[in-house]
């Protein structure tokens, strides 16, 4: 006979787990008193928000299920914008939640919270243990449900009495939920529907999203491109899923993508999309997106099917598992159809690149954050994993570094979670100890979790903090400059800590770095630091915007560009 | 705008049906009327949901449902051959004048009535949602005190499962 806390840290095993972001608590105490005696490592963040974006950041980095354990009330609580972060952005997480014990729930005991409700619309499923017996397979179940079909978090609350409980430890064999059976396999039918209007197609592009990058259909998705010669257009969270040195790469759409995407959304006559959600930040307004085009959409998920743009040939299925279909349907097809036509779309879009870029001003000689972003991809040869903070931080991130392979960029898409990227750079770090891990911050958003410099220095985690100072919430000034006549708003950051002092004060590295010719050498040193975090301050230039942009609710045609 | 009715079968769980209200206001779609219960199965819960929504809406309303773990079955019956009931118990203003009259109406709509006062009736009423609209309407000029309605119900026609229809 077991415990209930013995079942959960035994069935954690059963998974592969070997790491776990968790804070205890009263509820909680028979839990960590089992994970005493057990060899899975354990980190303590200094935040629970922390330890959630450190578990989300190992699992985007590894492509594994992140855990994470909270105590019962705040310790739940605090867990919650980290449960909405991993739903938006559809990361695999098993998430364990202290609760009191059966017999108090309900009575408004001391920390109780009814985490279950409070959850209930920002998970993938979620589960009360109401009895030892089910432990076991309730957990096989979650991590199932987490990483398979469209992936997400699956939070688990455990009573106190049920994990003091005590039962037979039976690990079953599969697991069997009637409702739950996600398609991997897409229609063939649809499938060649989709390459006949691929072939006939004159202006074709394929537009790919976040699910590429989860499925790492990313050599599927080269060798399509290469034979079709489909141009790819990424979303933000697409990045990594495709070369961004491919030659077939034209860069990301959306409101602060490159001019090329969305010229190249905006009027071609077919998008084969893959993974991707159609999000309004990458869409633009819709009537003007792609409004001649006919649409094949590849997801996993039938409800992100149709659910913004009409699509014409829907494909349920996992993205490299249709694309390995594609490829073998693909000899039976004419890729030279249309070949100068399709030569002259090609070249069309390059020129578009070539008149427009990702570009700023490089003969300043305050310190543009650009500069700092485009030195960090130079220095780590464009091999490092990149986090990000939310605001101008994570747009300038994405614009000024290319990514080579799925797992390298991580970033909160879809809840826009300042305070993300220091934790999350933690738990990739942990989890590819290889890999350099930047996290490309803004000084506001980096307050936000700056607490968990600790939880670097203890477990010698050599995570490089690049915080691109420029004393404002930067995407507000930026609105407030552009749509509210420069009234500044509460946007003014001039009030902060010596970041230096701070870093040193927590045991960790500081470096200031106010002129633009002591960039790369700093950031060459960073890298000579292996068992301590960096915190890098860029002093740099206040007012800088990013563009292009095209404001919220417009479509491609009232992009903004860059004043040359 | 149009009137659907979906069958959702789900495993009679923990949380189940505030998963599923949950996800109709979280995403703003509108619930006419729910209604669930026991099926044969024990484990095994059925509810009948009435929402209004065009095409689009009620396609997406029908993903959502079917993401849920704990949903196994969801048809929409509005695009079957099907029966639809929904029941009501109405208080209506009824005195000596005017009772042969409300009585008449009843027995024309085959409902019965359940209890008298001297002021008022209490009439049961079952049938499909416009049969219970129109009785309504026509008792309307009687003074209606009080209207409790069970939500509409529904089963496929034929000898399938309406969970297994096409
Ligand atoms: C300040 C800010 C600005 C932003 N600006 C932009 C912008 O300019 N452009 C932009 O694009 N985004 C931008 N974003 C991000 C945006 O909010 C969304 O997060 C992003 O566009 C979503 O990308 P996605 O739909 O490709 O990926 P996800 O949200 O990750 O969606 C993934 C899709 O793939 C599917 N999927 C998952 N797994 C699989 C699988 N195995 N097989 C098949 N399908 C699968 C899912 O069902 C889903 O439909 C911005 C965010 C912030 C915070
Ligand atoms: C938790 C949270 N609160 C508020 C916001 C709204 N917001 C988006 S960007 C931004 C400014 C971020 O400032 P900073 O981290 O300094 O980045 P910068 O834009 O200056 O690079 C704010 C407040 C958010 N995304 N997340
Ligand atoms: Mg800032």
């Amino acid at each position: 006979m077991m415990t209930g806390a013995q079942i959960l840290i035994e069935s954690l095993k059963r998974e592969g787990v070997d790491l776990i972001f968790g804070y205890p608590g009263g509820v909680l105490l028979g839990v960590y008193d089992t994970l005493y005696d057990s060899d899975i490592t354990h980190i303590l963040p200094r935040h629970e928000q922390g330890g959630i974006h450190a578990a989300e950041g190992y699992a985007r980095a590894t492509g594994k299920v992140g855990v994470c354990f909270g105590t019962s009330g705040p310790g739940a609580t605090n867990l919650v914008t980290g449960i909405a972060n991993a739903h938006m952005d559809s990361i695999p997480m098993v998430v364990f939640t202290g609760q009191v014990a059966t017999s108090l729930i309900g009575g408004d005991a001391f920390q109780e919270a009814d985490i279950i409700g409070i959850t209930r619309p920002i998970v993938k499923h979620s589960y009360m243990l109401t009895n030892v017996e089910e432990t076991a397979s309730v957990i096989k179940e979650a991590f199932h449900i987490a990483r398979t079909g469209r992936p997400g978090p699956v939070v688990i609350d455990l009573p106190k009495d049920i994990m003091a409980a005590k039962a037979k430890f039976e690990w079953p064999e599969k697991v069997n939920l009637t409702g739950y059976n996600p398609t991997v396999k897409g229609h063939l039918g649809q499938i060649k529907k989709m390459l006949r209007l691929l072939e006939s197609a004159k202006k074709p592009v394929i537009y790919m999203g976040g699910g590429v990058v989860l499925s790492e259909a990313n050599e599927e998705l080269v060798k399509f491109s290469e034979i079709t010669g489909v141009p790819v257009v990424s979303s933000f969270l697409g990045l990594g899923g495709f070369p961004g040195t491919h030659e077939n790469f034209v860069g990301w759409l959306g409101m602060h993508g490159n001019y090329a995407s969305n010229m190249a959304v905006s009027d071609p006559d077919f998008i084969l999309a893959i993974g991707t959600r159609f999000s309004d930040r990458s869409t633009g307004r819709l009537d003007g997106f792609a409004p001649n085009a006919k649409i094949a959409h590849i997801d996993v998920d039938p409800a992100s099917i149709s659910k913004n743009v009409q699509i014409e040939v829907p494909i349920v299925g996992d993205c490299k598992a249709v694309l390995k279909q594609a490829l073998g349907e693909i000899d039976k097809f004419n890729w030279d159809k249309n070949a100068s036509a399709r030569k002259e779309w090609r070249e069309q879009i390059k020129a578009w690149d070539r008149e427009h870029p990702f570009d700023y001003d490089r003969t300043a000689d305050i310190i543009k954050p650009q500069y700092v972003v485009e030195t960090i991809y130079k220095v780590t040869e464009g091999d490092a994993i990149i986090t990000t903070e939310v605001g101008q931080n994570q747009m300038w991130a994405g614009q000024f570094y290319k990514f080579k392979r799925p797992h390298q960029f991580i970033s909160s898409g879809g809840l826009g979670t300042m305070g993300y990227g220091f934790p999350a750079a933690i738990g990739a770090k942990l989890g590819c100890p290889d890999k350099e891990v930047f996290d490309i911050a803004g000084d506001g958003s980096f307050m936000m979790n700056m607490q968990e410099i600790c939880t670097a220095v203890q477990n010698k985690v050599a995570v490089k903090v690049a915080i691109l100072n420029n004393r404002y919430l930067g995407m507000i000034r930026q609105w407030q400059n552009m749509f509210f006549n420069d009234r500044f708003s509460h946007c003014d950051l001039n009030c902060q800590p010596d970041f230096v002092k701070l870093a040193e004060a927590f045991g960790a590295v500081g470096m200031r770095i106010d002129r633009k010719e002591d960039v790369e050498a700093a950031i060459r040193e960073s890298l000579k630091v292996k068992d301590k975090p960096v915190i890098m301050d860029f002093t740099v230039d206040r007012n800088e915007n990013v563009f292009p942009m095209i404001p919220a609710g417009a479509s491609v045609s009232e992009m903004l560009l860059m004043q040359k | 705008m149009m009137r659907h009715t979906i069958s959702v079968l789900v495993e009679n769980k923990f949380g189940v049906l505030s998963r599923i209200s949950g996800l109709f206001s979280g995403r703003g779609y509108n619930i006419e009327s729910l209604s669930v219960n026991r099926t044969t199965d024990e484990s095994v819960s059925i509810m009948t949901i009435v929402t209004m929504g065009d095409d689009r809406v009620v396609e997406q309303i029908i993903k959502q449902l079917r993401k849920l773990v704990n949903v196994i079955r969801v048809r929409n019956v509005s695009e079957m051959d099907h029966i639809e009931r929904e029941m009501i118990l109405v208080k209506v203003h009824a005195t000596q004048r005017t009772r042969p009259d409300v009585f008449n109406i009843v027995s024309t709509f085959r409902g019965k009535t359940v209890d008298i006062t001297n002021e008022s009736v209490v009439i049961e009423l079952t049938g499909a949602n416009d049969k219970i609209l129109a009785f309504l309407n026509v008792m309307e000029p009687y003074g209606i005190i009080e209207v409790v309605r069970t939500g509409a119900i529904a089963i496929g026609r034929g000898s399938k499962m309406t969970s297994e229809m096409k």
